[in-house]
């Protein structure tokens, strides 16, 4: 909302303070002042010239030398390049030595060797927005009216010495979308008194229900239409101050009806519209909803098709307008229009915002509607549209109003105590100050047992229930009045779930093993959704989305880790290694939303280690990835519990994959990039793992309890055994733990070979086995007995010992 | 012979002082003191002296043998000490050489405000709540106060699943899962999590970001309350001497609704380039819960009062390190992200 003061202090006394000032008393207590604009950007030495003669410009076809008077007896030569320039005209001329929007500065100056002193400026060399200009001069100069003085401030006629506030209104603030309305908040914020326009104009002796009917076939959405009917009205110009304040507003300017209408839009918040009575044709207006298909051609020149659903006035045959959206094209007021009908109505918000939505016209109009206008302004904006019509076109404004009427106008009331107002702020606010604000607001108030009795204007839609008599209150009170004070009452037990601490250990573990935290969207393509999933499952699909890259909610975090790894890698960085904690997308619940399961995943890439002058270079590798897997485990618990076996997944090195199973159940993979996949997107060895962190974390339930230090020696007995070459070590292992001693505390892979001392596709592997007991010594004996079994159980599974 | 003796001594100092290394001084004492050596050899002879002579001779053996020991003690000191410097020497290393790389992760940065904020309130006795990132339009939305149709939807324009479901555009909804979980129980509660909104990416705008809310319920929570907790964040987050603001704003689900300015932590108020030239920055948006959601949540709002407030992590992590690009977050430039590590005085 933009708000000329000039506009504004017609309603409103606002000398006391600077513009500066009442924008920050204004933003302060309740309507935020996006920016305090002036209009004039410091332009100077802009005056009004008169046009005395206008001559070709010798050497230049599109030049015209102008002798232009800027003041008695001063004449100059200025040189024209616009194709409405006359002589006669009354024009705005920006002298030498004048600076203007953009940093112009302008001089004297020779084109194409003729003199020039100045310049005959358009609006927009003004620093007006080419869009409020009106369509007349939006190609050229704009041409003040005959009786404009020459060498007078030319500023001050077209509107720009003035500052305008740009407000940006919350949607609870409507009743500030208005002129009026923003006096009423200015006047309460500054105590002052809110004067109305006075209405009044002589009316023609015809009665205007015999001119028209109005019906309405859904009171529901429309229970207030009124028209009233203008005859004689002559189209022309609206008088300079009108269209400056529509111009100041953001609004351009057309002809007066069209003018007048705005200008009551911007004046009362109560939007308007003006239809030519003789195009109507049928001395009806009947408003219902449309009919499937029924197609308009509103005033934009588009055909619309409209919806059962959609509200249309209509002439009783065809629609003549799209209900609180935009007129017809049938029935508009154009030049030749003699009698005007206005209609001001109330429209039901939501349809109104449904059908502008639909239509993809969001209009000044639509805007107001679609919050709610005032029941009580609407018949005055009437009777105010019918006053300007008479005042500034010239119009007959015939007798009475053809309305249909079942709205009701009366204020919410809201009834609170004082106690429940300061409870709330934590304040004390005395009675009478509560009173004074009410007061300052226009609020009708009433206090007895203790109760305050408001009944709120309907402009202020907002103010339904307690709280809001709370928040208006405090607003103006001053917010900087309220203490600060902390929550009393019983202390609640806060802290961390176990869960979250957890999480926490899990960020910490993997910090310490040099990763960085990487955050990624959960948003992506199609594509890549299910790529390296460890479950697949249906996915979850915006309806609309913005790009390809996100339509479909991730499966798993790895295909962008390994974006922001080739992302880093692309800008030199020779190693790069990131983890996340995310959430993954699974199918559908029965509550219609997919199951979200926490991840934590891994990407390592390039060098681990890369001791430079000491020449240590080390690649990241598949054990390099599992390591920090295993550091993760051990921290929490969890080693005995989880196993790894050779696992496949689309995208990894079918060679360097493991799954990784707790408690016997598969919860992650690390692997190797794909050499494919690496190749793609110019990535060296690249390792990856995803574990699911909701069934690792969960599966922490016990509490730590110490084992104590060992009293006793542990014995250790090796054994190296021959396996072919992608015999899993860790199924060796099993055995061995399996064997049935008690007496075994550990087992150890110390050494593997593969090379020239082995046969072909063999390799040895050696274990490390301690034995121990907590309680004594273990003899010789019991060791080698023990040994024993293990070598047998060995023996029994066809594994060859060295 | 105690010519000889003297003869020896002199040949064996001689040859102690010649020594240079341990295993040559051993063998002159092999040679010299040792069982087969030559002053053995005179003890072995002392049989042939006469009774008076051999105590003399004894005496000047043992001195003899004294000083020879003695000299031998010195040098294998003298000897040992070398040793050790030569040694230090040789292991002398260029100090001024960097040490070897020891790998160190660190926490994204919106993950550090966010836990920021956690442990500030954890410490207030605020648990953590979280909720899902894909949520029904009844907890993002109606269970909020805005009811479908509601103008205020156009705040933030949303990323639809399904007609009934979204990708949340704040983590309030999990406010509203909370009171229902409460069952009418008073709490206090913080609620960090990803949320979306309808937005193409730029410096200033991302699909997908960071807020941290937080939520208390009580009987007798008052505007008060609500402000001086906001004053605990702005001096916890941006420094003691920050002073804070209140400006009356309008967010559906709170009445009043409140934007909180925060004094310009790089000027003080005096006005520069952070604060746009207004001493003040606006930092978030807060109120006292509306009577609606509590009632929807299971409260009734004639017994109970709530307050809430809703940081975004980015805009903090901005304004607090002068990250001039909400995109950095989400690119994962570890030249970005590594330097979150270190502590702050
Ligand atoms: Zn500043």
């Amino acid at each position: 909302m933009l708000v000329s003061l000039n506009w504004l202090k017609q309603y409103v006394n606002i000398d006391s303070l600077s513009p500066e000032d009442l924008a920050e008393k204004i933003t302060r207590s309740g309507i935020e002042v996006d920016a305090v604009i002036d209009r004039s950007q410091g332009m100077t030495n802009v005056v009004v010239g008169y046009v005395v003669s206008k001559e070709k410009h010798p050497d230049a076809d599109k030049l015209n030398v102008c002798q232009v008077e800027v003041g008695e007896g001063d004449v100059r030569q200025i040189i024209c390049g616009a194709p409405n320039v006359e002589a006669g005209q009354k024009v705005i001329v920006a002298l030498p030595g004048a600076r203007l929007p953009g940093g112009v500065k302008i001089k004297k100056a020779k084109m194409r060797g003729v003199e020039s002193n100045g310049m005959i400026c358009s609006l927009q060399e003004l620093g007006v927005e080419g869009r409020t200009v009106p369509k007349a001069y939006a190609d050229g100069i704009y041409v003040l009216p005959e009786d404009a003085v020459p060498g007078s401030n030319a500023l001050e006629l077209v509107g720009l010495s003035d500052i305008v506030l740009e407000l940006g209104l919350t949607p609870n603030r409507s009743d500030a979308l208005s002129m009026l309305g923003v006096a009423y908040e200015v006047a309460a914020i500054l105590s002052e008194e809110v004067k109305l326009p006075e209405i009044n104009y002589a009316t023609a002796s015809e009665s205007a229900e015999n001119f028209i009917k109005v019906s309405t076939e859904a009171p529901e959405l429309n229970p207030l239409y009124a028209a009233k009917v203008i005859k004689n009205v002559k189209i022309a110009e609206s008088p300079l101050w009108l269209q400056h304040y529509l111009m100041a507003a953001g609004i351009r300017p057309h002809n007066n009806v069209v003018d007048i209408t705005n200008y009551i839009l911007m004046e009362y918040g109560q939007p308007l519209h003006a239809f030519d009575y003789d195009a109507l044709k049928t001395n009806e207006i009947v408003v219902r909803l449309a009919k499937d298909g029924e197609k308009i051609v509103t005033l934009d020149d588009q055909e619309r098709t409209l919806q059962a659903h959609n509200l249309v006035i209509t002439n009783g045959i065809e629609p003549v307008a799209v209900a609180g959206v935009m007129g017809g094209a049938n029935s508009e007021v154009t030049s030749d229009t003699t009698t005007v009908v206005i209609e001001a109505a109330y429209f039901d918000g939501f349809t109104v915002r449904r059908t502008s939505k639909e239509l993809g016209l969001r209009s000044d109009s639509s805007a107001r509607f679609e919050k709610g206008v005032d029941p009580n302004r609407v018949l005055v904006a009437a009777e105010r549209a019918a006053q300007l019509l008479s005042e500034l076109a010239g119009g007959e404004v015939l007798q009475g109003t053809v309305l249909v009427d079942q709205l009701d106008k009366t204020p919410t009331r809201v009834v609170v105590s004082p106690d429940f107002i300061n409870a709330r702020l934590g304040m004390k606010i005395s009675l009478e100050d509560m009173l004074s604000i009410l007061h300052r607001l226009q609020f009708d108030v009433e206090a007895a047992n203790g109760l305050l009795i408001i009944d709120a204007p309907t402009r202020r839609q907002d103010i339904k229930i307690e709280e809001d008599i709370v928040e208006e209150i405090a607003r103006l009170y001053g917010y900087d009045e309220i203490p600060m004070t902390l929550p009393e009452g019983a202390v609640t037990i806060g802290g961390l779930t176990s869960y979250q601490e957890k999480r926490r250990v899990v960020r910490n573990v993997m910090e310490g093993a040099g990763l960085l935290q990487a955050v990624t969207y959960s948003l992506t393509s199609a594509e890549l959704a299910q790529k390296f999933a460890l479950k697949v499952e249906e996915t979850t699909k915006l309806l609309m989305p913005m790009s390809e890259e996100r339509t479909t909610l991730r499966q798993s975090l790895i295909p962008h880790l390994i974006e922001a790894a080739s992302y880093n890698v692309a800008r030199k960085a020779d190693s790069v290694s990131l983890y996340e904690v995310g959430s993954v997308f699974l199918g559908q619940t029965e509550e219609e939303l997919p199951y979200e399961e926490e991840h934590l995943a891994i990407v390592l890439t390039g060098k681990w280690v890369d001791n430079q002058w000491q020449g240590e270079k080390r690649s990241v590798d598949f054990f390099v990835a599992k390591g920090i897997i295993e550091a993760l485990f051990d921290k929490l618990g969890l080693t005995e519990r989880v196993t790894y076996e050779k696992g496949s997944v689309d995208g990894l090195h079918p060679g360097q994959t493991a799954n990784v199973l707790l408690d016997g159940h598969k919860i992650g993979i690390i692997g190797g990039l794909h050499p494919a996949e690496r190749k793609k997107l110019d990535l060296k060895e690249t390792f990856v793992a995803e574990l699911n962190l909701y069934a690792i974390l969960n599966a922490v339930t016990d509490a730590l309890v110490y084992t104590p230090v060992p009293r006793f020696p542990e014995i250790s007995r090796d054994i190296a055994l021959e396996l072919d070459r992608l015999k899993p070590a860790g199924e060796i292992e099993s055995i061995i733990r399996g064997a049935g001693t008690k007496l075994l505390k550990d087992v150890k892979v110390f050494d593997v070979y593969e090379g020239e001392k082995m046969e072909a596709g063999k390799k040895s592997v050696a274990f490390s086995l301690t034995y121990f007991d907590p309680e004594r010594t273990l003899t010789d004996e019991e060791v080698t007995n023990a040994h024993n079994k293990v070598l047998k159980a060995l023996a029994e599974a066809g594994a060859e010992v060295r | 012979m105690e010519q000889q003796l003297k003869q020896l001594e002199l040949e064996a100092l001689a040859k102690i002082e010649a020594a240079s290394n341990l295993k040559e001084l051993n063998e002159v004492r092999v040679a010299y003191l040792g069982k087969k050596g030559p002053i053995t050899d005179l003890l072995k002879g002392m049989g042939k002296l006469s009774p008076e002579e051999r105590p003399k001779m004894g005496a000047l053996v043992n001195t003899v043998r004294e000083h020879v020991t003695e000299k031998l003690e010195t040098k294998v000191a003298h000897l040992e000490e070398q040793a050790v410097l030569e040694q230090l020497e040789k292991e002398a290393i260029d100090v001024t050489l960097p040490g070897r790389p020891v790998r160190v992760g660190n926490r994204h940065p919106l993950t550090r405000v966010v836990e920021e904020i956690e442990d500030l309130f954890l410490s207030m006795g605020y648990e953590i709540a979280e909720g899902p990132e894909v949520e029904k339009d009844y907890y993002n939305f109606e269970a909020l106060n805005l009811p479908k149709g509601h103008p205020a939807r156009d705040m933030q324009d949303t990323f639809y699943i399904t007609e009934e479901t979204l990708l949340r555009t704040h983590t309030s909804p999990v406010q509203a899962r909370t009171m229902i979980e409460k069952k009418g129980e008073p709490f206090r509660i913080i609620c960090p999590g990803k949320v979306f909104r309808r937005d193409n990416d730029d410096a200033t705008h991302s699909h997908q970001f960071m807020q941290v809310e937080g939520l208390v319920v009580g009987e007798n929570i008052r505007m008060s309350d609500l402000k001086g907790t906001l004053d605990i964040i702005a001096k916890k987050m941006f420094g003691a001497d920050r002073e804070i603001r209140l400006r009356p704003s309008f967010f559906p689900f709170t009445e009043p609704s409140v934007e909180m300015d925060i004094s310009c932590f790089k000027c003080g108020g005096s006005g520069c380039n952070v604060c746009k030239h207004t001493g003040w920055i606006e930092i978030l948006g807060a109120g006292m819960v509306h009577p609606n959601v509590l009632e929807m949540g299971g409260y009734d709002p004639k017994k109970y009062s709530g307050f809430a407030f809703g940081i975004g992590a980015e805009r903090i992590a901005m304004l607090k390190y002068g990250v001039e690009d909400i995109r950095h977050f989400y690119t994962n430039d570890t030249r970005f992200i590594s330097q979150f590590q270190r502590t702050e005085g």
